[in-house]
C-alpha cells in the first residue's frame, strides 16, 4: 500500500520482529514449506540446472539488447491495437495509469498481484484521485483490507495468521452475518471468493502486472494459482499491464524457458495454474475480453542498472526462493526490511531505487550464506552484489563509525605483521589470564555486540604463531 | 524529448550503444526470426500414446481430473455423468466452437447445453482445447468466439475436451502449432495455460482448491485410447 | 598445479586464519598433525589476515593490500591448507577478483589460488586420505559451515574421515547445512538478528541428540559455542581437526582447563 520507507530503521525493525509471537510463528512456516517443495520439484526435473543456466543466458542476452527488444515490444502492441507508454520514473507511472482510469470515468479497478504497483505506491494515488483499487489476489486484498505492505514478493500475507484474518474480515465485511462460522480456512477463502466476484464483474478497468513481456509479439504474461489476474485481464473494459522494462524477453521459446525455472523455484509446482499471454484489446469477433489494452513501462533508476555490475540483478524474475531461503528473512519476515521488496533480492534491488543512504542497512544484513545465490533461477550473484552496496557504502564513507574505526584499528595492524604478530600475542596472553576461571566471557569491552546474545570463548593463551615458533626452536635445540 | 525517448536513451547510454549497430540489429532480427529452442526436457521425449499417458499423470498430478474417451460422441454422456457425480444442475456453457457443436447433444436430452461467453452465473462451463502439453499436464486455450476466456475462469467447474492428436509434448511444439495457426509473430488476444484448478495458499500456506477460478478442472481426453 | 618432487614430500604452508591464531592455537596444531600424517612438511611463515572482514565490509584497498602480503608469504610453498572453509573460499574465490584486468598480478594470483586448500577438503579430495587414527567416545554433530560448503563443496569429505574415528557416533542434526547466523562483521552489527539465528541453530544440536558439536570454521564454532553456552548447554563444541587429530581431550570451546592439566 503505502511506500513509506523504514529501511534506515531497520534494526529497531528486525527486533520488533523478533518479539512479534505471532509474526514468529507464521515465519517459522516459511522454510520447511517452500524449501521442501522446491527440492521436490527440482529432484524431478534432471535438466533444471540446465535450465537454470539456459535462462540466465537469455536474460543476459536480452538486457544487452534491451533498447531493440522495448522498440520491437512497442511495435507489435501497436500492430496489435494496444498502447504503450513510458514512464521515467513512479511518479509519471502513477500519472498515465490514473490518466487512463479518468478517461474512462472508472470508478473501481480491480488489481491482479503487481510489486511494481506497490513500488509506485499505486493505491494510495488512486485512492486520492477518487477511484477504487481493489486487491485480488488473496494475499494483496488482506494486506490491502490492513493497510499494510506484503512481506513477500510472491505470497504478500504470509506474515498473518487465520485469526487475524478472520478478525479483518469481521471487521470489513459487516454485511454479512455477524454469526457466522470463520473458523476454517476454507471458510475465509470462500468469503474472499464472494465478495471479490461481485467486484470482479463490477470493475470499469483491470489493472496487472507482467511476468514477462514477449518482443517477438508485443505478448504481456502473468502467473497466478488463483485465477484473480487472469479475471482482471479479462472482465473490464480496459486491462492496464504495469511492468518494469527488464521483463523483456526475446521470444516464446525464450519465456518457456524461463516459466519451467519461475514455478519450480517458487512454489515447487511443475506449472502454475493460471499462465495467460494478453496480446493486444479483444478482437472484432471476440465476445469477451477488455476493449483497450495498455502498457505501461516503468524504468524508475533500472537503465542506470544496466552499466554495471548490477546489470545482473535485472535477471530477477520474482520467484521469492531467495527469501524463502534466506536465514535472515526467517528471522524477520519482510516487514522489517522497511520497503516492498525483502530479502535477499530486495537487499539489491532496494539501494538502486531508494538510494544507498536509506538502504545501507539491507546489503549489510546479511551472513553471506550464499543459499539465496545458490538457488537463484536466473543465477544472480545476490551476496557479490550486495558486497557491491557495501563497497560503495565504504566509499562514500556511510559506513557506520563503529564499524569504521573497529575495521581501520584491525587493517593497520594487520597490514604490519611486526607490529601484529606481538600485539595479538599479548593481548591474547592476557585475555587468556582473565577468561582462565570460566573460559568464557558473559561480557567483554568492545564486544558488546557479540556477547548481547552469546558468551564468548577465552583464547587459549598466546597466539599460535607464537607457539609454533617457540615449539619448533625447541624441537631444533 | 518524450519520456519514450528519455528511457530510451538512457538504456542505450547505460549499455554503451546508439541503437543503430547493425550487428546487434542483426542478432534481435535473428533470434526474433529464428525462435531457437533453449533446453527441453527429455520427460515428454516419447512416443504419442507415451505422451498422452505422461499427459493423464501431469493433469492428475496438479489436481485435475481426466476422462479418457474413445470417441467424440461419448462427451455428452462424459459431461452429464460427471455433473450427476457431483449432484450439480445438468446444466452447462460453453463456446461456438465447431468441434463442440458437432458432438451428440441430443443423446443428453436431460442436459442443457447454453452457448455463449460466461457472467459468472453458470455452474459448469465447457471449451475445446488448442491442444494439451503432456510435460506438465496442461491445457493450452485460445481464445475467440469458438472458446470465449471467460469461460476458462467463472464457472465453478471447468470441463476442457482435448483431442488426443492435439497432446504434444512440450511448449515448443504447442507454439509451432500456434504460429502455423495464426502466422508468425501474432497472437489471438488471449492464451490461458491451464494446469489444475485455482487454488491459493495465503493462508497460513494451507494449499486450498478454488480461490477465484474454477474449483474443479476435468479434461475429456477424446481418442488415442 | 604444483608437480613436487618424487622425493621430498610436499610443503605446506600452514595459513592458521587469525581466528584460529589468536583464540584456538590447538586448531593449528591439529591441522599441522593431520598434514603431516598426509605425508607433507608443514611450515608456518609470519602471516596475519587474509582480508576477509575488509572484503566483507567494503574496504577494497585494505582488501588489496591483505592478499598481496598472503600471497607474498605462501606462494612458495607446494600447498597452502587453511583450517576455515571461508578464510580458504576468501583466498581461492575471491582473491582473483581483486586483480581482475591486472595482466602484471593475475597469472601469479591464479597459481597461487590453485595451490589453496581448506583442511579437510586438501587431506581427502587433494591427498587421498580415507581414515585418521584417532579416537573419540562421543555422539558427535556436524555443522556445515556456508563458504566451505557453497563456495568449495565441502560436505561428504569430513563425514568420511569423522567415520573412521574409533568410538565416534555421527548424528546428524536438521538443517545441519543452514547458516549458524555468524556472517563475520554481521554477528556485532545486528546481534538480535544473529542470535535469533543462532538460536534456532543450537536447537537443531541440542535435536540431534549429540554431546559434541564439529565444523571446520572457528568463527561459527564460536558462535554456537557461545549460544549454547549462554542456554546453560552442556554440548563440547570443537573444531573438527581437533578430532581427527586425536586432540579430544584438549578443553572445548568456551570452556576452562581443569586445575593441574
Amino acid at each position: 500500500m503505502s511506500v513509506q520507507i523504514t529501511s534506515p530503521r531497520f534494526k529497531d525493525n528486525a527486533r520488533h520482529a523478533l518479539d512479534d509471537a505471532p509474526l514468529q510463528a507464521a515465519l517459522s512456516k516459511v522454510g520447511p514449506g517452500f524449501i521442501g517443495r522446491r527440492t521436490a520439484a527440482r529432484d524431478l526435473l534432471p535438466e533444471f540446472d540446465a535450465l537454470r543456466d539456459s535462462a540466465r543466458d537469455i536474460k543476459n542476452h536480452t538486457l544487452a539488447h534491451l533498447d531493440l527488444y522495448l522498440e520491437r515490444f512497442e511495435a507489435k502492441v501497436k500492430e496489435a491495437g494496444g498502447h504503450v507508454h513510458f514512464a521515467v520514473d513512479a511518479a509519471e507511472a502513477r500519472e498515465i495509469v490514473t490518466r487512463i482510469c479518468r478517461d474512462r470515468g472508472a470508478k473501481t479497478v480491480t488489481k491482479g498481484k503487481s510489486m511494481v504497483s506497490e513500488e509506485i505506491g499505486l493505491n494510495d494515488h488512486l485512492v486520492a484521485c477518487g477511484i477504487e483499487p481493489v486487491e485480488t489476489d488473496l494475499g494483496e486484498y488482506l494486506i490491502q483490507i490492513r493497510g499494510e505492505a506484503p512481506s513477500h514478493i510472491i505470497a504478500p500475507a504470509i506474515h498473518l495468521n487465520k485469526d487475524q484474518v478472520e478478525a479483518d474480515f469481521r471487521r470489513v465485511h459487516t454485511h454479512l452475518p455477524p454469526e457466522r462460522n470463520l473458523t476454517e480456512p476454507t471458510a475465509l477463502l470462500a468469503e474472499a471468493r464472494g465478495e471479490l466476484r461481485a467486484k470482479f464483474l463490477a470493475a470499469d478497468v483491470g489493472i496487472t502486472g507482467a511476468n514477462f513481456l514477449v518482443a517477438e509479439t508485443g505478448t504481456s504474461i502473468i502467473v497466478t494459482n488463483e485465477g484473480n489476474g487472469d479475471l482482471t485481464q479479462t472482465l473490464p473494459g480496459t486491462h492496464i499491464v504495469l511492468a518494469s522494462l527488464e521483463k523483456l524477453v526475446p521470444t516464446l521459446e525464450d519465456v518457456s524457458q524461463l516459466l519451467r525455472v519461475l514455478a519450480r523455484s517458487a512454489t515447487g509446482q511443475e506449472m502454475s495454474v493460471y499462465t495467460t499471454f494478453s496480446t493486444g484489446p479483444r478482437r472484432p469477433q471476440d465476445l469477451d475480453g477488455p476493449g483497450e489494452y495498455h502498457v505501461v513501462i516503468l524504468d524508475n533508476g533500472r537503465s542506470a542498472m544496466l552499466a554495471g555490475q548490477l546489470r545482473e540483478m535485472l535477471r530477477c524474475i520474482r520467484c521469492g526462493a531467495c527469501m524463502n531461503h534466506c536465514p535472515v528473512y526467517h528471522a524477520v519476515g519482510g516487514h522489517a526490511y522497511g520497503w516492498v521488496y525483502p530479502g535477499p533480492m530486495g537487499a539489491v534491488l532496494t539501494p538502486s531505487l531508494i538510494g544507498i543512504e536509506k538502504g545501507a542497512n539491507l546489503p549489510n544484513a546479511s551472513t553471506f550464506c550464499g543459499r539465496c545465490e545458490e538457488v537463484c533461477p536466473v543465477r544472480i550473484p545476490l551476496p557479490k552484489l550486495m558486497r557491491h552496496w557495501r563497497e560503495k557504502e565504504f566509499e562514500r564513507h556511510l559506513t557506520p563509525a563503529p564499524v569504521r574505526y573497529g575495521l581501520g584499528i584491525w587493517s593497520f595492524v594487520a597490514r604490519r605483521g611486526w607490529l601484529y604478530r606481538p600485539a595479538t600475542d599479548l593481548a591474547m596472553r592476557l585475555l587468556a589470564m582473565a577468561g582462565r576461571a570460566k573460559g568464557r566471557f558473559a561480557s567483554l569491552p568492545l564486544a558488546g555486540g557479540w556477547t548481547k546474545v552469546r558468551d564468548f570463548p577465552a583464547p587459549q593463551g598466546g597466539t599460535f604463531q607464537a607457539q609454533w615458533k617457540a615449539r619448533k626452536s625447541g624441537r631444533a635445540s | 524529448m518524450s519520456s519514450r525517448d528519455t528511457v530510451l536513451a538512457s538504456v542505450r547510454r547505460a549499455l554503451g550503444v546508439s541503437g543503430q549497430e547493425a550487428p546487434r540489429r542483426q542478432e534481435v532480427a535473428d533470434r526474433i526470426a529464428g525462435h531457437p529452442r533453449g533446453i527441453i526436457p527429455a520427460r515428454a521425449d516419447l512416443p504419442h500414446a507415451e505422451q498422452i499417458e505422461l499427459f493423464k499423470r501431469m493433469v492428475v498430478g496438479a489436481a485435475g481430473s481426466i476422462d479418457h474417451l474413445a470417441d467424440p460422441s461419448e462427451v455428452p454422456g462424459a459431461v452429464a455423468a460427471y455433473l450427476r457425480a457431483r449432484n450439480l444442475p445438468l446444466s452447462v456453457l460453453r463456446g461456438q466452437d465447431a468441434r463442440l457443436a458437432d458432438l451428440p447433444w441430443s443423446s443428453e436430452p436431460t442436459l442443457d447445453v447454453w452457448i455463449g461467453p460466461s457472467d459468472g452465473k453458470q455452474l459448469a462451463g465447457l471449451s475445446h482445447a488448442f491442444a494439451g502439453v503432456a510435460e506438465s499436464g496442461t491445457a493450452i486455450m485460445v481464445s475467440g468466439p469458438d472458446n470465449p476466456s471467460t469461460l476458462n475462469l467463472l464457472p465453478d467447474h471447468h470441463l476442457i475436451l482435448v483431442r488426443a492428436r492435439d497432446v504434444v509434448g512440450t511448449y515448443e511444439e504447442a507454439w509451432d502449432r500456434l504460429r502455423a495457426a495464426y502466422g508468425p509473430g501474432t497472437m489471438p488476444r488471449t492464451v490461458n495455460w491451464i494446469t489444475g484448478p485455482s487454488r491459493s495458499a495465503d493462508i497460513e500456506q494451507t494449499l486450498l482448491l478454488g480461490a477465484h477460478g474454477p474449483r474443479s478442472l476435468h479434461i475429456l481426453l477424446v481418442g488415442g485410447v | 598445479m604444483p608437480s613436487p618432487s618424487a622425493q621430498r614430500p610436499p610443503l605446506v604452508g600452514l595459513f592458521a586464519t587469525c581466528l584460529v591464531d589468536t583464540i584456538r592455537p590447538s586448531v593449528g596444531f591439529a591441522a599441522a598433525t593431520l598434514i603431516e600424517a598426509a605425508g607433507c612438511e608443514v611450515e608456518v611463515p609470519r602471516q596475519t589476515c587474509c582480508g576477509q572482514p575488509a572484503f566483507n565490509s567494503g574496504d577494497r584497498v585494505t582488501t588489496r593490500a591483505l592478499a598481496e602480503q598472503t600471497i607474498a608469504a605462501f606462494e612458495t610453498f607446494d600447498y597452502v591448507v587453511v583450517p576455515s572453509g571461508s578464510c580458504a573460499g576468501m583466498i581461492k574465490t575471491h582473491y582473483p577478483e581483486l586483480f581482475v584486468g591486472e595482466p602484471d598480478w593475475m597469472p601469479r594470483v591464479e597459481r597461487f589460488c590453485a595451490k589453496v586448500f581448506e583442511l579437510v577438503s586438501f587431506l581427502v579430495d587433494v591427498r587421498g586420505m580415507t581414515q585418521v587414527a584417532a579416537r573419540y567416545d562421543g555422539r558427535v554433530t556436524y555443522h556445515d559451515s556456508c563458504s566451505g560448503l557453497r563456495e568449495l563443496g565441502i560436505k561428504a569429505q569430513p563425514r568420511l574421515l569423522l567415520g573412521s574415528v574409533e568410538g565416534l557416533e555421527l548424528s546428524e542434526m536438521p538443517d545441519a547445512d543452514v547458516c549458524c547466523g555468524f556472517g563475520g562483521t554481521f554477528c556485532v552489527k545486528y546481534p538480535d538478528v544473529s542470535g535469533a539465528i543462532v538460536e534456532k541453530k543450537a536447537a537443531n544440536i541440542l535435536a540431534s541428540g549429540a554431546d559434541t558439536l564439529l565444523a571446520g570454521d572457528l568463527g561459527c564454532l564460536m558462535n554456537m559455542a557461545g549460544k549454547l553456552q549462554r542456554m546453560g548447554k552442556d554440548v563440547a563444541v570443537r573444531h573438527v581437526a581437533e578430532i581427527l587429530a586425536g586432540q579430544g581431550d584438549d578443553p572445548a570451546i568456551g570452556v576452562a582447563r581443569k586445575a593441574g592439566s
